[in-house]
């Protein structure tokens, strides 16, 4: 059964199954959870927030956007020791943002993808951090260097993380 | 207003969910609490989470282990050479370091020290983190059902990982050593200083020993181990070894200190259900509860137990006890002295102990590790098992 979501009418409008809106993210979440175990370099994405900008802009319906951000972060959230609101937050804003951009320009074409990713893992970045650190009294430290790294390598996951999404998808 | 909202439906609701967000958080904020409403949401979530992990975990181990235990077995005739070549070594190292361990204990004992023994342990499997880069944590299969508590120690057979954070009904989230809101007490082997070994604040996942006094000498490779003043992990587990020396503020040094366990790949640990504290009986050294670091250690020898004669042996008198601790203070000022004297009450112990004195040489030296006689064989009371 398809969902009823869809996008404006000047680009692709898209849909997903219940199934997929539900099991992607699940995966997500417990792909986030146990691939670090094996491959400790996995801490450097972020398949949730992957799947977050991929659902926002090709929903491209902000207020849903948000909400599947808030829903996954806050779940990231409560699998860590940390306060929950702190993935929540930065994902829903990033899930604003995403498919707020949805509307505007053309988030298929590969390049703008690429840019995506990486423009909003660093957004994502610095509204964790900041929050974590101004609201939640978090002790963190903000190292450039290794976040423009781990937003490169968000970036080229998340081009063949979408095109693997893409299959999943429905034109409505 | 309703025009303003209506404009800008959008916007509203992202201002209306980031407030709600903000409130829950101020909330957790001001009063930080494992129970509540708060509670509740970690406890589905986790619950909704924990057997797709469980059962992912458990399906990769099987493939992976049906692999590696009957198809790929490479090698495996010459590891097996080697390995026995390595218990012939170990025997012999084992027979000599369980004589010292007896005669520490037994001075310990004179000297009324307090320790504290690992009475059991749980072994459980790690099935996944918390995925999230700016922690460090592990969730392992066992929770409240199993009898987990909050705060409990959780180590390996190498050395320390964390400690129990929450608990759940069937897994627990462990706080690993490297998080930067942990801290466990630690003590250098040698030089016996302590401090708070701490997660790096940047979430690097390095492990620091913050605050020690620049005038102290500490080099690299210098064994750290659990001074037991956190009141969580019992004292004499390792924790890891000196990785570097930095300076720190003003006349502070910063140590940065290697995990012994292996944190980023950790597969199975142990959580320590009860702790006892008690100070070692002579007669039961052997047979009575494990140290922490033996229990840790599986390669370490553990003492043999007292031979029947020596356990049904009375009490000593009052007199025998003052003359035996004057013996065993007399030996503790000859060890610190450099002398390699024998002890008063049992020349033969004094004997048996007389490698590890300082300046003698010991009967193996592990670094160089000479062709054992096969006809050594095992010590006549095999290492003891750790309770699980």
């Amino acid at each position: 059964m398809a969902a009823s979501y869809s996008s404006r009418e000047q680009f692709e409008v898209y849909r997903f199954s219940w199934i997929t809106a539900i099991l992607v993210p699940l995966m997500a979440l417990l792909l986030q959870a146990y691939l670090p175990l094996r491959l400790p370099f996995f801490d450097l994405f972020d398949l949730p927030l992957l799947v977050t900008i991929y659902f926002a802009v090709s929903r491209r319906k902000p207020v849903t956007g948000m909400l599947t951000g808030c829903i996954i972060g806050l779940i990231q959230d409560s699998l860590t020791h940390r306060p929950l609101g702190l993935y929540g937050m930065a994902k829903t804003v990033v899930g604003y943002a995403a498919s707020s951009l949805g509307l505007r320009i053309d988030v298929d074409n590969p390049g703008s993808r690429l840019l995506m990713g990486f423009a909003f893992y660093i957004v994502h970045q610095l509204i964790y951090f900041a929050v974590a650190r101004g609201l939640a009294i978090q002790s963190l430290t903000w190292r450039w260097g290794h976040e423009l790294i781990a937003a490169v390598a968000n970036a080229l996951l998340a081009v063949l993380l979408f095109a693997v999404l893409d299959k999943f998808r429905q034109r409505t | 207003m309703e025009n303003i909202i209506k404009r800008h439906w959008n916007l509203s609701i992202l201002a209306l969910v980031l407030v709600a967000q903000l409130m829950a958080l101020a909330y957790q904020v001001r009063k930080p609490t494992e129970h509540g409403s708060v509670r509740l949401i970690r406890l589905w979530a986790v619950s909704a989470i924990t057997p797709f992990e469980k059962g992912f975990v458990h399906s990769v181990d099987g493939v992976a282990n049906g692999w590696h235990n009957y198809v790929y077995l490479r090698n495996v005739r010459r590891q097996n050479d080697q390995l026995r070549d390595e218990i012939q070594r170990l025997r012999l190292e084992q027979v000599r370091l369980t004589q010292d361990a007896n005669q520490a204990w037994r001075l310990q004992s004179l000297l009324g020290f307090k320790e504290q023994y690992i009475s059991e342990t749980m072994a459980a499997q790690v099935i996944s983190s918390t995925g999230s880069e700016f922690t460090r944590g592990i969730y392992i299969d066992k929770g409240s059902r199993d009898g987990i508590k909050r705060d409990m120690p959780v180590i390996t057979a190498d050395g320390i990982v964390g400690k129990v954070y929450s608990v759940f009904p069937s897994s627990s989230l462990v706080l690993e050593i490297n998080d930067p809101t942990s801290g466990a007490g630690v003590i250098l082997e040698k030089s016996r200083l302590q401090g708070i070994l701490k997660g790096d604040q940047k979430g690097t996942g390095e492990t620091y020993v913050s605050n020690i006094m620049a005038d102290e000498r500490i080099e690299p490779g210098d064994v750290v181990l659990t001074s037991g003043g956190d009141r969580v992990f019992p004292k004499g587990l390792p924790v890891g070894t000196v990785a570097k020396v930095l300076s720190g503020q003003e006349s502070f040094l910063n140590i940065r200190v290697k995990p012994a366990a292996r944190l980023d790949r950790l597969e199975e640990v142990l959580v320590i259900t009860k702790i006892v504290e008690k100070a070692p009986d002579a007669n039961e050294a052997a047979a009575g509860p494990i140290r922490a670091i033996d229990i840790l250690a599986q390669r370490l020898p553990t003492v043999e137990p007292p031979k029947p004669g020596e356990k049904s042996a009375p009490p000593p008198t009052m007199a025998e006890l003052a003359v035996r601790e004057r013996a065993a203070k007399k030996a503790v000022q000859q060890n610190a002295a450099g002398f390699n004297a024998p002890a008063e009450g049992n020349p033969a112990e004094s004997k048996a102990a007389a490698p590890a004195t300082p300046g003698s040489k010991p009967a193996v030296n592990p670094a160089t590790p000479e062709k054992p006689k096969l006809n050594t064989g095992p010590p006549e009371n095999p290492a003891k098992e750790p309770p699980r």
